[in-house]
């Protein structure tokens, strides 16, 4: 039978390491990053700075690409223009979140989803959050809009939509 | 296409564990040890070795795959890593599978090793950048958001609920009650157990999760004369398959896995299976969370869009039913060092065709199986076809 | 293939900072526990040998490398604290490229009994003129302030 060909590894508790039971190194590595936008992306975090969602058309296959890219992956080839999209769309899937990416747990719940954009060729979606919405009452297919920060406060960021909400 | 006959002639692993004492090295030895152990081999008959192993910011160690490779048996040796997410440790195998086939080594070594404990305070640090850093990271996103999303997609679509999927993470903790490596088999877990877990990131609850693991899986191939002489009961690779789709996540149908069936059809046409569900004994599908089980399900065509969950319901999927899935008790039972899962499954292919799995063993003399694995940004299949 | 488009002001021009947030903790290992252990209790250097393939390994490991049989306890065995000094190099910058206010020497040194070199800080009298094959020695911290840590040697001295 395998149960032989199984190696009797030696697992360890978190107190071990607290008692000091096995000697350790640690190392606090420093990375950090500055990536550049490109240009697909520097020009789209521009017109979200200017209140604007902006995607690209593949002239061959015509699908408007969002978030935008330089060239379609389907046909490999350079995409031809900006296309200004609206600021509507629809909630393909969404998640009730509770806690952190260290398994902190949240206060409030957050409602990540993913939206598909009107105006841009099906199924394009993004990542963002709801809000003004009470986690039971968010559905597939709702229909929602961007809720934007003031203008004076955006950066060319993401984050210059502060949340979708629906659309009543 | 003629390439020569592979065979995998003997396998080896660690327990899978939550924090090894181990180095990542010494995790590797113990998995090739066993292996080479297994069929009476001596590292000096193996002729390349393929190393497969994830990020290495999770042992924390730069160039990994280099570091590991004399716990690997490389020393001296031709060498190769691939890295594809937690697809690698069926993709380990397709590698290996080429290094044999095409002729140029008769033997090769595959090992996969993962050693996630190192990355502090979690190792889901590690895999932040897997989000766009412009468009995502801002919206402060954790991974299980992404399986959330993907789970929830694939649950309205099909009208499931989580009772229909949890039941899958009650069966393979079950099955994992079995397996000498497990970290988390549990002979006695019931469906309300899982229902009644802490809610993470809905309909993301703790028990469909399988938790951050260490641990080493290695597997010895050779070509069809010599596996003869090695072993009486060699288990055939019959076909290989690997696919990519595309990194923008959010622009894909997400209630089904694309690059699976795209995988298992390239593995399949290479085995000449034309009715998996019929000519396929035994399925090791992935499942790091228990709906991925039923997604790849559907994907390996291995039943219709949106029926995986009825079929469980039914006990096909059971050790004894008639399709049996997991009966390694998976990821979710046995553990998930991320590289090192997917070989796992391949072993236990290896070990039930032989009649090898102890208390798992599936009756009625199986003869075909399929293992497969799934990574990087939810975007690769891995496949593999083995038989005796 | 060229893009249709180039940027048309210089604030699209971006970079967008962040980090991998992660720090790691790394065990000994089964091997590495037992040699750092020995050196922090023992003041000793410890050596696992591999008969049938003439290596003597330190730091000291669970396998052979080479024949990958286990190095079992009994294989282990203690090496230095004298050696010879194989190569050598007097550093001026630290990690981020700042320079030290004592630039210092470090050295590659095989322990009588050693197959391979060990890296430590390396002791020179000021103004001396370093070669390689200069007979060094290990010297320890006292047994009250070692750690379980190759730091527990303070550096090698030439002799």
């Amino acid at each position: 039978m395998m149960d032989q060909w199984v190696y009797a590894t030696t697992g360890l508790h978190e107190k071990d390491f607290e008692a000091g039971q096995v000697l350790v190194e640690t190392w606090e590595g420093k990375a950090e990053y500055a990536w550049d936008t490109g240009i697909a992306m520097g020009r789209f975090l521009e017109e979200l700075r200017r209140g604007r969602l902006v995607g690209r058309r593949c002239n061959s296959c015509r699908r408007i690409l969002f978030p935008p890219r330089m060239f379609c992956e389907l046909c490999f080839r350079p995409t031809a223009e900006w296309v200004t999209l609206g600021q509507t769309g629809t909630v393909i899937t969404y998640s009730l979140v509770h806690v952190r990416w260290d398994m902190v747990r949240l206060e409030q719940p957050q409602v990540p989803a993913v939206i598909a954009m009107d105006g841009a060729a099906q199924g394009m979606g993004i990542l963002h959050l709801l809000g003004e919405v009470a986690p039971e009452k968010v559905k597939m297919g709702m229909r929602v809009q961007a809720v934007w920060k003031p203008a004076e406060d955006r950066e060319g960021s993401i984050t210059d939509i502060r949340y979708f909400k629906p659309i009543r | 296409m003629t390439m020569r006959r592979v065979a995998v002639v003997g396998a080896g692993m660690t327990k899978f564990v939550r924090r090894a004492q181990e180095t990542g090295r010494e995790l590797a030895w113990e998995a090739t040890s066993k292996a080479l152990e297994s069929c009476e081999m001596g590292i000096d008959q193996i002729e390349a070795v393929v190393m497969g192993t994830g990020p290495d910011a999770f042992d924390g160690v730069h160039m990994k795959a280099e570091w590991l490779a004399d716990g690997a048996g490389a020393w001296g040796k031709p060498y190769m890593r691939g890295y594809v997410g937690g697809g690698t440790g069926v993709f380990s195998v397709a590698q290996g599978w080429y290094h044999v086939a095409s002729g140029l080594f008769d033997t090769c070594l595959v090992v996969c090793e993962e050693k996630m404990s190192p990355a502090q305070p979690h190792p889901q640090g590690a895999f932040l950048t897997i989000f766009d850093n412009f468009i995502e990271r801002p919206l402060g996103p954790n991974l299980l958001w992404i399986f959330a999303l993907e789970m929830n997609a694939y649950m309205q679509r099909y009208g499931l609920r989580k009772e229909d999927i949890a039941q899958v993470a009650v069966k393979n903790k079950r099955n994992a009650a079995d397996h000498p490596a497990s970290l988390l088999g549990d002979r006695d877990i019931t469906l309300q157990d899982i229902l009644d877990s802490e809610v993470m990131a809905w309909p993301v609850q703790r028990l469909d999760v399988s938790p951050v693991t260490d641990g080493a899986v290695a597997v010895v191939l050779a070509a069809d004369n010599v596996a003869r002489r090695v072993t009486p009961q060699p288990v055939w690779i019959e076909g290989v398959g690997w696919n990519l789709d595309s990194a923008y996540w959010t622009n894909r149908d997400l209630s089904y896995p694309t690059y699976v069936e795209e995988a298992a059809r390239m593995a399949y046409r290479m085995a000449g299976i034309t009715e998996p569900r019929q000519q396929i004994h035994i399925a090791e599908p992935y499942d790091p969370f228990d709906y991925k089980e039923l997604h790849h399900l559907e994907g390996l065509m291995l039943f219709p869009k949106g029926k995986a969950a009825e079929a469980t319901a039914l006990g096909i999927t059971q050790r004894n039913g008639d399709l049996p899935v997991c009966p390694s008790g998976g990821l979710l039972g046995v553990g998930n060092p991320i590289a090192a899962a997917g070989l796992m499954k391949v072993a236990e292919l290896f070990w039930q065709l032989r009649g090898e799995a102890g208390a798992r063993q599936v009756p009625g003399n199986p003869r075909r199986g399929v293992a497969q694995a799934w990574g990087d940004l939810m975007q690769v299949g891995t496949v593999v076809v083995m038989g005796k | 293939m060229a893009f249709a488009d180039t940027l048309e002001h210089p604030t699209e021009a971006r970079a967008w900072k962040g980090s991998i947030p992660v720090w790691h903790r790394y065990t000994a290992g089964i091997a590495g526990e037992r040699f750092l252990r020995t050196l922090q209790e023992q003041g000793k250097i410890l050596g696992a040998r591999c008969e049938p393939c003439g290596v003597t390994y330190v730091p000291p490991r669970m396998y052979c490398e080479r024949c990958l049989k286990p190095l079992a306890e009994s294989s282990w065995t203690e090496v230095g604290p004298r050696g010879e000094l194989v190569s050598f190099t007097r550093v001026y910058l630290d990690l981020d490229g700042n320079r030290l206010e004592t630039p210092r020497w470090v050295g590659l040194v095989r322990l009588e009994g050693a197959s391979g070199v060990l890296l430590h800080y390396l002791q020179a009298p000021e103004g001396a003129l370093l070669r390689s094959g200069m007979k060094v020695e290990a010297v320890l911290k006292p047994a009250r302030d070692r750690r379980g840590s190759i730091l527990d040697i303070l550096h090698w001295k030439v002799l």
